[in-house]
């Protein structure tokens, strides 16, 4: 087992009430930063760690949070981003239920490293649940003392709000979410100019994951040096990935970024392998919009090394054989899932979470979801795979946000990689209705590439 | 095609409901009221059972601004219904990871037990069912949430449905 950062106390009794977590050293690093740091000091603690948003795009966020303006009597904000709706993505939901002062006390450090004294946290209208926990945990940190006016004495001062999204995925992105934060509809806005410049109301905005804004209280604690000593390369750190689909042992696990995808699927410390002693077919390890590989090629790169769970090694391949890391969404598929039916339903689902601003994704996102359901149920034809490969090569970087892009990947991977169950539907129509193309070849070791002559 | 609803039932918004708005709009700066929208309508929806159109244009004039602002938000966002519902709608995650664990034969057994297609609300005015998008509850699925405090019940068998279901109608009838 690795080390744990952020749910290291989650089995403790009571941790999500402020009085238990602060006996368990809660809080510390507000205390930390707002006696001993300057705000330039903690955004260069975050910078140091190499924390990489934990969202799913993975830039920087020391780096992010430099890039923000700050005009001279212009208010500036810190908005969390908890839309948590990409599919096979659950793990902040499990943060903010269990262990919310953490989020909490990230949102104060964050706040104050960036001299926000109004923050929100947006949280998709479906938590409703998590907005009651966190509005909770929020009165019993103002009533200790770590919020409203004169923090601890320090003179700073910040005020924390929770607001429910309304049920749209597209809120996840950023400019979205600004949107939706401002009473509108979640029309992602044409960058740039980019939040940290003018983001909510206008105003210089960072946007940062659950997870990103929570990573940052250990490493003010720790110190980002600290931190950074975790992981491998340019992913440092611990991650929660959220395990669902056909395994032993699904659930939300905090992994040292590094550990073997195979461990992480097989090893006793995670998901403990494939569910009712099935095999592996397929992985999409990033949440939905990341491509979805067959079993050898998400255990091992094209080159036979172990794969890792890594922002690297998971791209290793580019989109040619390799995935993305992503929100660390991880769906397992057995041998009985059918890849051409998830297809499909990942089509239907972008199509019906297009906000419907640019063409390309409106109107492209229902096509291929069209196409996908006639080669489903029966209706395919052979040239349905190559139209569909066409139709995503022109929503993707077609479109103002990444939606089209995420719309895209799912498709056109499906099909470079489980092609003949595509052209399996097509032939076999009927036979498709009623049963499954099943393992198939995807789970054999890796073809023998031949060394290139250098 | 979704459009907003009138209602013949008279929309009054009670003081305590009132107090709540106020409320939500202290936590935003001056002027900028209209982002309370999606938190009011949500409550909206919990005291009336939906947002209809005398409603929404009710909400438009608390916030002081147009009412197309309020429709075109209304119309947007998924979880609010533009015409009534069932007293518990139930909310079936339908995406990937709950469809590979089994949320089609859920919806299907839903269908067959209340009767009634999807948006369709039953004789007795207590259920209606709908797919919906992914829940992020991907590793308990199959999930369905009720709104409005939005409860979620996780690991769905065709059993617990039924039991969830007679124990709503006990709760309706008591």
């Amino acid at each position: 087992m690795g080390r744990k950062l952020l749910l290291e106390h989650i089995n403790v009794p009571g941790i999500n009430t402020f009085d238990v977590y602060r006996s368990k050293g809660g809080y510390a690093s507000v205390e930390k930063a707002l006696k001993t740091l300057s705000p330039d000091d903690v955004v260069e603690e975050v910078k140091k760690s190499g924390l990489r948003g934990r969202g799913g795009a993975g830039f920087p966020t020391g780096m992010k949070w430099s890039f923000l303006a700050k005009p001279e009597g212009v208010p500036r904000y810190l908005v969390c981003n908890g839309d948590e709706s990409e599919p096979g993505t659950f793990k902040d939901r499990y943060l903010m239920t269990h262990i919310p002062h953490l989020l909490i006390e990230g949102m104060i450090v964050a706040s104050y490293a960036l001299g926000a004294n109004t923050s929100y946290i947006y949280l998709r209208g479906e938590m409703m649940p998590q907005i009651r926990i966190l509005e909770r945990a929020i009165a019993e940190a103002k009533n200790a003392g770590f919020l409203g006016k004169n923090i601890l004495g320090t003179g700073y001062d910040l005020e924390l709000y929770v607001q429910p999204g309304g049920g749209a995925y597209i809120c996840g992105e950023e400019t979205a979410l600004l949107e939706s934060l401002e009473g509108k509809r979640g029309n992602p806005r044409i960058k740039p100019p980019f939040p940290a410049i003018a983001g909510l109301y206008g105003c210089p905005t960072v946007v940062n994951n659950v997870e990103s804004i929570a990573a940052v209280v250990p490493i003010i604690n720790h110190g980002g040096d600290e931190y950074a000593k975790i992981g491998i390369g340019r992913s440092t750190g611990t991650k929660l990935i959220s395990a669902g689909g056909n395994l032993k042992r699904p659930g939300v696990y905090e992994i040292e970024l590094g550990v073997t995808v195979e461990d992480f699927i097989y090893g006793d410390d995670y998901c403990q392998g494939i569910a009712n002693g099935k095999r592996l077919k397929a992985v999409v390890a990033g949440g939905s919009s990341v491509p979805i590989l067959p079993a050898n090629l998400i255990l091992k790169t094209i080159n036979n090394e172990a794969r890792l769970m890594t922002y690297e090694s998971l791209s290793d391949g580019g989109f040619a054989t390799g995935t993305m890391l992503g929100s660390g969404g991880f769906i397992a598929y057995d041998e009985d899932q059918c890849i051409v039916r998830n297809t499909w339903n990942f089509a239907r689902f972008y199509h019906h979470e297009s906000c419907g601003q640019c063409s390309p994704c409106r109107e492209g996102t229902g096509w291929m979801e069209k196409v996908l359901h006639r080669l489903e149920f029966g209706h395919g034809k052979m040239s349905d795979m190559d139209l569909l490969v066409d139709v995503s090569k022109k929503i993707e970087g077609n479109t103002i946000c990444p939606l089209g892009d995420a719309a895209a990947w799912p498709v056109a991977s499906a099909i470079r990689h489980f092609r003949d169950e595509f052209e399996w539907h097509v032939t076999n129509p009927s036979v498709a209705l009623t049963s499954n193309y099943g393992l198939a070849h995807y789970a054999d070791p890796l073809p023998v590439l031949e060394k290139a002559e250098v | 095609m979704l459009s907003v609803q009138n209602t013949d039932a008279p929309v009054t918004f009670t003081p305590e409901l009132l107090g709540k708005f106020a409320e939500i709009v202290a936590r935003y700066p001056e002027g900028k009221q209209k982002s309370a929208l999606l938190p009011i309508l949500h409550l909206v929806q919990a005291e009336f059972g939906w947002v209809s159109a005398p409603a929404m244009d009710k909400v438009a004039e608390y916030l002081d601004i147009q009412p197309i602002e309020v429709y075109e938000v209304a119309t947007f966002y998924t979880m609010y219904f533009l015409k009534p519902q069932g007293k518990y709608m139930l909310e079936v995650c339908r995406t990937g990871p709950c469809e590979i664990v089994g949320a089609t034969p859920i919806m299907e057994h839903i269908e067959k037990t209340l009767g009634v297609k999807e948006g369709d609300v039953t004789p007795d005015g207590l259920f209606s069912w709908r797919g919906v998008e992914c829940l992020a509850a991907c590793g308990y699925g199959p999930v369905l949430q009720i709104g409005p405090e939005y409860t979620f019940y996780e690991n769905l068998t065709t059993e617990s449905v039924d039991k969830l279901i007679s124990d709503l109608k006990g709760k309706a009838n008591n």
